[in-house]
């Protein structure tokens, strides 16, 4: 056990924490998000008074940016807080993630014809944006605890199973088939993280496939559409097929350059759906081609990068864990939709994270990188299995 | 430690498995999108910058209707209607409204409204203007198009009512769509679409509204058309043949002027309706246009009622035209031979109450007929009492009278035939003797719409259950459907019975000292027989009855008695029946009387000589006075 190590000691002083800060990080982070501002500004349409007029920090592009400065508030403060308070307060903030989903099954305002929202009077909580969260915590925490022998034999993984199934029929229930699949398969890489056998995935995998004919019947009909568009756009032109063509349009006429700022006939034609949520990446791709969209998958690329960094240097698996966790789920959301805007996976409404118009992900995602921050920062403390500085 | 260093090793390798994973992934994102934005780039910007195709709904034609010749009632015109589009204008769409300001009237408050509108849609959607343009407008926009660029003059179908004030309330109206309609229809929600509102617009909407055609058009990216590719042509509205006669339909109206009043001639065979007027009448076509507040408020505010179809909804004390139903009730009971005279003094009493011969001094002895004739009150406050109400209102109800008619037509009402229980049910209270006297002279609770007169006169002229209609024939694409209507079943009242009533009818019109003798038909062979009535619509109190009763020319209108006239025609071979109300018009014999001949007299001449229609007479001065 290393004890002589400064940042192994108990306590650090907050100006060492602010010192460790990983500014790198937040840098690509403030790039990353500026591209979503200028798209937005973008989306928006100019000022009809003057011609020839692209793009308006009104309505979207604006709140986004002051969004994105709370988010960072909250991200310092997450990543400044120890992580063993994260640990030690996992189970508890799990379970009132899954408390709030029940909530909301229960009595939920109606958005979009989903039950989503716990609407907290000045704000509207998504309970499943917090669930995908807690999951890694409590994952986490509960893998931190067990040794490889533990995780390797079958009766421990009832717990973690319980863990991840909850929530994940409250969230399908809603019903959210995105948001349900990305529980399922950010808690999945933990399990494999964590050390579970492989061929418990393989035979979780092929039952998963069997079982799909079945699930099938529980979809809800705009959800087998979905499904069943994407397997065939061409079919429905008009119809549910309507955005995914639409998209793909978008981005073979942007080419290799792209229409140039604020010129995506598509977009601003409103032939593109959601232009300033979902399909941002399309539009991005459509005004900046195909340089613009490889140099944000790049921006993604670093951003990750960095999260595999910290996981690597974390010397507690609990650290080790919540950061590729955290990583994966981030990862999931820009693959999930960028997939999603190029046809090549169904339309589950899965946002671009950090630049898609919105302010739950936003914070969401900032508050991950927190914690992502806050395995930085402490990355060389010894943690014991219930948060003590320990290695026990 | 070891423990936990086997958990980091593991964690490594299979980090660095799921880090290569996401890579890959990663990478087959970037490759797709190197597939859409190079590879398949030129079909995509094509697609894109041209070819994009746009499916538009084509209204189709509203379908027509006719009357039972085929002259045209209600059809589609050409509405000339200029358009601005903002993308033509040179950016200045507001200076080309101005321009147009100067060529026809646009005032403040519609350019604003207008200019709205175009900022809120894209560019190169176009904007009406101004719908229903006159041929001097067109004309004037059309030499002026240079100084109005975006500008345009397009050509859309609006619906027309040839003679729309005469039928107004059969035809009904259409007007646009509005939240309240069901929305199951894509047509409805296309801008500018208009649905049957009421009458036979509204009875056969679905049927007359036809099915939508689809045309594919190529749109370049910025929506604009490039050419068509592909048209299904819709399906048009089916035309409507009516059983109306258009010609006797206006000459009614006409004859009716301007009178609160309402007039209904049928086929007492075949119950066929071949004309039906109310006035005050209003014109469809402003509905169409659309009416301004202060036309709106006139038409709901007449005291005369124009929009209420006075024929199928108006309910009136049917007053002594009712006689004829008291007297087939009688006859069937059995408690009066045709011959059995009843002494009329001018009064008779019933209790403490007496009730009035509208002759003061009575009539003397009369029988049947002669009861008919002079319109003897006494003689049917008589038969009343001894035929009992229940048997009245079984007679009424059975020629028509109390129930819908079953007419093809929205909106009518059922008028009213009390009984006992109707009243103790309604009111509360028992039947009183006396109000069986007043129902034998079709006052008191009886109410009934002139179409269900018509259907009583037609009915105890043929001795069936005659029912009215009004639509003939319905002409679709695949075919003609005729509606099938059922033979008429006999009421079961003794012919000899029917015979006794409509000799009584006879001698109103055709024997000297008839109530209606003035109103005679001379025509050889048009002769007609009917039933006038006077129906009082104010209570004349006891003092008034001992000095004078008062006239109804000494009387504010709303005072008046209402005037009804029933009659068929002609006498020997009988072909029509007629009815007529006129609001406070005053006497049947004088008021309702004459309209009633000249009506059924421009029948039988049509009928003969399929003639032009004669200029109404004016009508004969008469001196009878009834109540």
């Amino acid at each position: 056990m290393i004890t002589h190590y400064r940042l192994g000691q108990d306590k650090l002083t907050i100006g060492r924490k602010i010192l460790e800060l990983n500014w790198g990080f937040v840098l690509l982070l403030i790039i990353t998000a500026s591209v979503g501002f200028a798209m937005l500004y973008s989306a928006a349409p100019g000022d009809p008074s003057i011609p020839g007029s692209v793009g308006s920090w009104d309505p979207w592009a604006k709140r986004q940016l002051i969004r994105f400065g709370g988010g960072l508030v909250i991200m310092f403060v997450v990543a400044l807080t120890d992580i063993r308070i994260w640990l030690r307060y996992s189970y508890i903030l799990y379970f009132i993630a899954l408390g709030l989903l029940v909530g909301v099954e229960v009595k939920g305002s109606i958005g979009m014809g989903a039950q989503r929202w716990i609407s907290l009077g000045f704000f509207q909580l998504q309970p499943s944006e917090l669930m995908k969260i807690t999951i890694i915590l409590a994952l986490a925490r509960y893998f931190h605890g067990r040794s490889l022998e533990e995780i390797q034999s079958i009766p421990y993984l009832f717990v973690p199973l319980f863990m991840v199934a909850a929530p994940s029929v409250l969230i399908l229930r809603q019903p959210d088939l995105g948001t349900t699949l990305m529980l399922i398969l950010g808690s999945g890489v933990i399990f494999f993280l964590a050390g579970v056998r492989l061929w418990k995935f393989a035979l979780v995998g092929v039952s998963a496939l069997a079982a799909i004919p079945v699930a099938w019947q529980f979809l809800h009909t705009y959800q087998k559409k979905r499904v069943l568009t994407f397997l065939n756009p061409e079919n429905d032109p008009l119809g549910a097929g309507y955005h995914i063509m639409q998209s793909k349009i978008a981005f073979g006429s942007g080419g290799m350059m792209g229409k140039g700022f604020g010129q995506g006939s598509q977009s601003h034609l409103n032939f593109l759906p959601e232009k300033q949520t979902d399909f941002i990446f399309t539009m991005l791709a459509e005004e900046h081609g195909l340089v613009g969209g490889l140099a944000v998958i790049g921006l993604y690329l670093l951003l990750l990068i960095y999260g595999y960094a910290i996981a690597m240097r974390s010397r507690s698996q609990y650290g080790r864990l919540v950061a590729l966790g955290v990583t994966t789920t981030f990862f999931l959301y820009i693959f999930i939709n960028i997939g999603m805007v190029m046809g090549l996976l169904p339309v589950v409404g899965v946002p671009l994270p950090l630049i898609s118009y919105g302010g739950t992900v936003m914070i969401s995602i900032l508050f991950s990188f927190g914690l992502l921050l806050s395995v930085s920062i402490h990355r060389d403390m010894t943690i014991g299995r219930k948060g003590e500085h320990d290695d026990f | 430690m070891h423990r936990s260093t086997d958990r980091s090793k593991l964690f490594n390798r299979r980090a660095f498995v799921l880090g290569g994973g996401k890579l890959v992934l990663l990478s087959a994102l970037a490759g797709r999108m190197y597939y859409l934005q190079v590879v398949e780039a030129p079909r995509y910007k094509t697609m894109a910058e041209e070819n994009r195709i746009s499916i538009r709904l084509l209204p189709p034609p509203r379908g027509k209707i006719i009357d039972r010749f085929g002259e045209e009632m209600a059809v589609n015109e050409q509405n000339y209607r200029v358009i601005i589009t903002a993308e033509d204008t040179n950016g200045k769409p507001k200076e080309t409204l101005d321009t147009l300001g100067q060529v026809i009237e646009i005032s403040e408050k519609e350019k604003k409204k207008i200019l709205k509108e175009i900022k809120r849609k894209r560019s190169f959607v176009p904007v009406t203007v101004r719908e229903n343009l006159t041929w001097e407008e067109v004309a004037q926009i059309e030499v002026n198009t240079p100084d109005l660029p975006g500008s345009e003059i397009d050509v859309g179908q609006t619906r027309h009512y040839p003679k729309g004030n005469y039928s107004a309330h059969v035809l009904g109206y259409v007007a646009a769509v509005t939240e309240r309609d069901a929305k199951d229809d894509p047509l409805l929600e296309l801008p500018g679409f208009r649905i049957g509102k009421s009458g036979i617009e509204k009875l056969h909407d679905l049927k007359l509204r036809g099915t939508g055609g689809t045309s594919q058009v190529e749109v370049n990216a910025l929506g604009r058309v490039i050419q068509e590719v592909e048209r299904q042509e819709g399906e048009p509205g089916a035309e409507i043949m009516l059983t109306l006669d258009a010609g006797l339909q206006q000459m009614v109206a006409e004859r009716l002027g301007e009178e609160a009043a309402a007039a209904v001639v049928m086929d007492i065979h075949t119950g066929e309706v071949l004309s039906m007027a109310s006035s005050p009448t209003f014109n469809p076509n402003a509905f169409n246009r659309g009416l301004s507040h202060k036309e709106w408020q006139d038409l709901i505010t007449n005291p005369r009622g124009p929009l209420t179809n006075k024929t199928i909804a108006g309910q009136y004390a049917p007053g002594s035209t009712f006689k004829m139903v008291v007297a087939l009730a009688a006859l069937e009971k059995g408690v009066i031979t045709p011959s059995q005279k009843v002494f009329c003094s001018g009064h008779m009493e019933l209790g403490n109450a007496r009730f009035h011969c509208w002759k003061r001094g009575g009539h003397g002895h009369m029988n049947m007929v002669e009861a008919h004739m002079h319109s003897c009150d006494i003689y049917f406050y008589e038969i009343a009492k001894r035929t009992g109400i229940n048997r009245i209102h079984d007679m009424a109800k059975r020629l028509g009278i109390g129930d819908r008619t079953g007419l093809d037509l929205p909106g009518e009402r059922t008028g009213l035939m009390p009984s006992r229980d109707w009243k103790l049910a309604t009111i509360g209270a028992p039947w009183q003797g006396g109000e069986t006297l007043i129902t034998g002279i079709g006052q008191g609770y009886v109410l009934a719409t002139p179409l269900q007169l018509a259907v009583m006169t037609s009915r105890l002229v043929s001795g069936k259950k005659v029912v009215p209609h009004l639509t003939r024939k319905i002409t679709t694409a695949d075919g003609v459907e005729v509606p099938v209507r059922p033979d008429f079943e006999s009421l079961g009242i003794s012919n000899h019975h029917l015979k006794i009533v409509q000799e009584g009818m006879n001698a109103v019109t055709n024997v000297v000292g008839g109530t209606a003798y003035r109103s005679r038909i001379k025509e050889a062979g048009f002769a007609m027989a009917g039933k006038t009535g006077t129906a009082q619509v104010r209570r004349i109190s006891k003092a008034e009855r001992d000095t004078r009763v008062l006239k109804n020319s000494e009387l504010p209108w709303e005072l008046r008695d209402h005037a009804l006239f029933v009659g068929f025609a002609p006498y020997d071979n009988p072909r029509y029946a007629a009815s007529v109300v006129v609001e406070h018009g005053g006497s049947g014999s004088r008021a309702a009387a004459p309209i009633v001949r000249d009506i059924l007299l421009e029948a039988q001449r049509r009928e003969s000589a399929r003639g032009e229609p004669v200029v109404p007479t004016k009508p004969a001065p008469t001196t009878e006075k009834e109540a």
